[in-house]
């Protein structure tokens, strides 16, 4: 466990020196939403309707982009290789990366959403309810894209490829996380669609660290 | 019985074994695939509300059963692949893929070309064209993946664990049709209730189906055997082969 909190507070502290690098994927983030309403126009009522998915699309770019960096620094020094040969399991180790990652891109997405959504002029209990889906949900995305990540470690082409991979893995997680908001605004309730994410989420960081340590022991052969 | 399945591992006892099957096979999956045409496009009733256009399920329907059955049979080679570390599992996962790919993209057509006529819409959003259209993606994901790496051995497990984890999107597709309410017909086979449908249509569509499996399986085999030349190029065995022999 003293593993687990040291590649944690490591991770967070690295990421601190590069903070523009850490940046960049919220930065995306507002740029993507920004893009929106300027290529469909400034109709509130249509921005209303399409802003949960603007905002769930955009942060699952936004967190695709920053995957490819999950491993590759480590890989690229060496000190993966040195995780792997600690006498800590791999898959704890690897599990400290993925919070790192979420704590890093995807809770500023979270935090950011919100503000976002009132671009959207979406009402309050709206932006609620979005926020609270992506609290759930951008976890998930960090296990996943993880397996992508360390799937394709080191190989040519290696960006597009994590995306290949990972969006239609993704799928389920943006239908019930939008749906959530579809939902609320058909007058039903949510409630549902908060226990199907936290069902894809627990199995999802319990199980995603083996086929990350998995796939990271193949890279490293 | 074990003993049979560990002589098949090793590549060599496998590639003389389908290059026996893929004859029989191949044959097999011609006169299925006549018998089953016959049936389907000559024989079944014209179908009371969707007139003739329906006859387009006898293919649609067995390509959509196949594409997800060969992504579980990636996933089960997959996983003997990654336990027990045999070298032929690797292969058939990769031979069985580009199959698997062709019959979600020929789901995905046929029901475009049924869907025009029956719904006025080349496409729409239901949950199982959708995750057909997915599956397409998991494919080509795979593909994609596996041709990226050089290294046989990290293609082999990369691929794998791929598969498995994509694998866990299968019943999702399967049991998209009961999550989502939609204007997708409901499943005309099911294994609970007896089929409502005419005998002669399922007998078509079955004959289609087992057509498709062997069609599938000749294919895969033929590929295996390809793969098994091209991986085992140095040993010796190959070099020893007839149809080797001649080649430098």
């Amino acid at each position: 466990m003293n593993a687990f909190w040291a590649i944690l507070q490591r991770d967070l502290r690295v990421a601190m020196n590069r903070k523009v690098e850490v940046l960049s994927g919220l930065f995306f983030y507002l740029v993507v939403a920004t893009l929106f309403p300027l290529a469909i126009g400034s109709d509130l009522d249509i921005l209303r309707r399409i802003a949960p998915g603007i905002l769930w699309v955009g942060a699952l770019l936004s967190s695709m982009l920053t995957l490819g960096r999950l491993f590759e620094a480590d890989w690229q020094d060496g000190s993966l290789e040195q995780l792997a040969l600690t006498p800590h399991p791999l898959p704890l180790l690897v599990l400290a990366k993925i919070l790192s990652h979420w704590t890093l891109c995807g809770l500023p997405l979270v935090l950011v959403a919100p503000v976002l959504g009132l671009m959207f002029d979406l009402p309050s209990q709206y932006v609620w309810v979005l926020t609270g889906t992506l609290v759930l949900g951008t976890p998930v995305l960090s296990c996943l894209g993880a397996i992508a990540s360390a799937l394709t470690l080191g190989l040519r082409g290696g960006g597009v490829l994590i995306s290949l991979l990972v969006l239609p893995l993704f799928v389920p997680v943006l239908v019930f996380g939008t749906g959530a908001v579809e939902a609320l605004a058909a007058g039903l309730g949510t409630q549902a669609y908060f226990s199907i994410l936290t069902a894809m989420l627990l199995p999802a960081l319990f199980f995603s660290p083996w086929a990350c340590a998995a796939a990271l022991r193949v890279a490293l052969e | 019985m074990m003993g049979f399945f560990f002589k098949y591992a090793a590549p060599q006892a496998f590639y003389r074994l389908a290059g026996g099957l893929i004859p029989w096979v191949s044959g097999l999956a011609v006169l299925l695939t006549l018998s089953g045409l016959w049936v389907g496009l000559g024989m079944a009733p014209t179908d009371a509300q969707q007139g003739e256009g329906y006859r387009i399920i006898f293919l649609h329907v067995p390509a959509s059963w196949m594409s997800m059955v060969i992504f579980m049979a990636m996933a089960f080679w997959s996983f003997l692949g990654l336990t027990f570390k045999t070298r032929l599992s690797g292969m058939m996962t990769a031979a069985l893929a580009p199959t698997g790919a062709i019959f979600a993209f020929l789901s995905l057509w046929t029901g475009a070309m049924w869907g025009k006529p029956m719904w006025g819409a080349w496409w729409v959003w239901y949950a199982r064209l959708t995750s057909e259209l997915i599956l397409f993606f998991l494919y080509l994901g795979y593909i994609a993946l596996t041709s990226a790496i050089d290294n046989p051995t990290r293609r082999d497990k990369a691929g794998s664990i791929l598969a498995l984890v994509g694998s866990i999107n299968v019943p999702i597709i399967y049991f998209s049709v009961i999550w989502w309410n939609t204007l997708h017909q409901g499943a005309s086979i099911s294994m609970t209730k007896a089929p409502s449908m005419a005998r002669l249509m399922l007998v078509g569509m079955l004959l289609m189906a087992l057509a498709f499996w062997m069609y599938s399986i000749a294919v895969a085999l033929y590929r295996v055997r390809t793969l098994i030349l091209q991986r085992e190029a140095q040993t010796k065995w190959i070099q020893s082969l007839p149809e080797v022999a001649g080649v430098e």
